[in-house]
């Protein structure tokens, strides 16, 4: 073996070795951080100044900033976090990045207002970030849609939603049912209905397989929640009529008061428990529900809503 | 164009190649690509403008180092290396070498930026599937970009001309970072009075204005940009590189070489 065979070979195997060594003793670095902290870090908490350290390239600093915004909501959604205390600035400078870029403010608007673990209850501060997004984009007519949302769905302001989807269904191309939003939510038709109503629309103007999974999953669980109100319903008019609670569903509807035996949306029978509480079978197959869950329940978000989709 | 320049520009360019400087659309492949692969997977809804952001940014960046890092060694180099005395034995003026070297790595930077913006069209229709008709306004941005590239090359060849290598580039990169800045440099003068206004707006028109030459964002956007502001920049990228060049020249002309 000639010396420059000799020292190929050695250093080919000395490469293999500090690489393999560089990632495993980064490995051990890694489990020594908390990620916690690293997660919360924004080093630059100005958007003024990350705009004016991009050089301008700030379409692309701007996409960095809202790849990090989804990443660091996925993994906070994930690990059922309670607070997203750097969610509102990351979604801040990438809005200032580039203020054209719908999705951020359509799509944070919907990070920030749910209540956790589904968002991070901070219903303001998606209000201030649609409303950035309306000053910088006045014709696109889905952040007005988004605004009325959150104003209908957090806030319960009947007022101030039916004033968004009013300036909404102005603005050219807006969705047909932006003028019907308007107008229910101005005479505050009632809940089941609107909501139903703002679920379909929210499931019809979008492409997104995200957003049309989680409308499909809140549409579940509306029809839950009606089905088991009104199974409930027949429960205590059998209470009534015989002093008892039933059995089974069989007897309701051998009472007449229900039409068949109920079943989900998935096809599952309603389970009536001897306590006459009406339950769904499969309750973790409907996270938004707020009826028909057993005792104690404790609902987990879901891991994947385009699941709902198909 | 005379022949003689035209050979400098042909050997400069040639040069330029043999130094593996378009070996970058190895690197520009891999960020394209695996972008446009990976960002679908952990974004939402911004793989098309991740496809475009990202490739005008790269295309804009890669030049700019190109520019700075062979535009600074164009004379210096030559002088060095004692080829330059070669090329002026033969019946070649001064300002031609200047001239040539110009042509040379503006068209070396051109190609580059050709071959990245098949790249960068290539990508969208992977991800998009299809074109669309504002699409083409990439091409408006890449051009935008072209013209950075004549305004950079022009200004390192003209502290090549008189400064060393180390220098050179830190001067032309000083200038590109303050060229990005230069509307907020306008705003600053606009906000002075007296002597400090008169000295900031000047400093801010003696700078390269390379922030009006950025369209990536808004043609990201599928936002046209108008063709006033096509001739416009056009004009003024040439003015600017005009000014840098004829600087460079009367710079070089005096300089004593022995």
């Amino acid at each position: 073996m000639s010396p420059r065979t000799r020292t190929t070979i050695t250093a080919s195997i000395l490469l293999a070795a500090c690489l393999a060594g560089s990632i495993f003793f980064l490995t051990r670095v890694d489990a020594m951080r908390t990620t916690a902290t690293l997660d919360e870090v924004l080093f630059i908490n100005s958007p003024k100044w990350v705009k004016r350290l991009s050089l301008g390239y700030d379409g692309l600093m701007a996409d960095i900033y809202w790849t990090r915004a989804v990443q660091y909501f996925g993994s906070r959604h994930q690990a059922q976090a309670k607070s997203f205390n750097a969610l509102a600035p990351l979604l801040d400078i990438t809005t200032t990045l580039d203020p054209k870029l719908l999705v951020a403010y359509e799509f944070g608007a919907n990070f920030l207002s749910p209540n956790p673990p589904f968002g991070a209850a901070q219903p303001k501060q998606a209000i201030a970030l649609v409303e950035k997004g309306i000053q910088a984009n006045p014709n696109a007519w889905k952040l007005y849609y988004e605004l009325g949302f959150i104003y209908y769905m957090e806030l319960k302001d009947y007022r101030q939603a039916a004033e968004a989807f009013e300036r909404g269904s102005q603005v050219p191309g807006a969705h047909p049912f932006m003028k019907i939003l308007a107008a229910n939510m101005a005479q505050h038709a009632g809940d089941m209905q609107m909501a139903r109503a703002v679920w379909t629309t929210t499931y019809e103007s979008s492409q997104d397989k995200y957003i049309r999974g989680n409308a499909v999953a809140h549409l579940r669980a509306l029809q839950v929640e009606e089905d088991v109100t009104r199974i409930q319903d027949a429960v205590t008019a059998y209470g009534k009529k015989t002093g008892e609670l039933p059995p089974n569903m069989i007897a309701l509807a051998k009472a007449g008061l229900l039409p068949g035996i109920p079943i989900d949306p998935d096809g599952h029978p309603y389970k009536l428990t001897s306590e006459g509480r009406v339950e769904l079978q499969s309750p973790e197959d409907f996270p938004f529900a707020t009826k028909g869950l057993p005792l104690g329940y404790k609902a987990r978000a879901p891991r994947d809503l385009n699941q709902a989709v198909n | 164009m005379n022949a003689r320049i035209g050979s400098i520009a042909m050997n400069t360019f040639r040069e330029a190649v043999r130094d593996r400087v378009l070996y970058n659309l190895i690197a520009f492949v891999l960020l394209l690509s695996g972008a446009a692969i990976f960002v679908g997977q952990i974004s939402i809804e911004i793989e098309k403008l991740v496809v475009i952001n990202l490739g005008l940014t790269a295309v804009s960046l890669f030049g700019v180092v190109i520019a700075i890092f062979i535009g600074i060694g164009l004379v210096s180099k030559e002088i060095e290396k004692r080829t330059l005395y070669t090329v002026l034995s033969r019946p070649v003026r001064r300002w031609e070498f200047i001239v040539g070297k110009f042509f040379g790595l503006t068209g070396t930077l051109v190609v580059n930026a050709l071959c990245m913006a098949v790249g960068v069209f290539a990508a969208l229709l992977y991800v998009a599937h299809r074109f669309v008709a504002s699409d083409a306004q990439i091409l408006v941005a890449v051009y935008f970009i072209v013209l950075q590239f004549v305004i950079i090359c022009a200004l390192a060849l003209l502290f090549s001309s008189f400064s060393s290598p180390l220098l050179s580039a830190v001067f032309t990169f000083a200038l590109f970072v303050i060229g990005s800045f230069s509307e907020d440099l306008r705003g600053f003068a606009a906000m002075t009075h007296g002597f400090t206004r008169w000295l900031s707006t000047g400093a801010a028109y003696i700078v390269p204005n390379l922030s009006a030459l950025n369209v990536i964002t808004p043609v990201a956007h599928g936002e046209p940009v108008p063709t006033q502001l096509i001739v416009n920049n056009t004009l003024y990228a040439l003015a600017y590189a005009g000014m840098a060049i004829c600087g460079a020249i009367l710079i070089f002309e005096r300089r004593n070489l022995k």
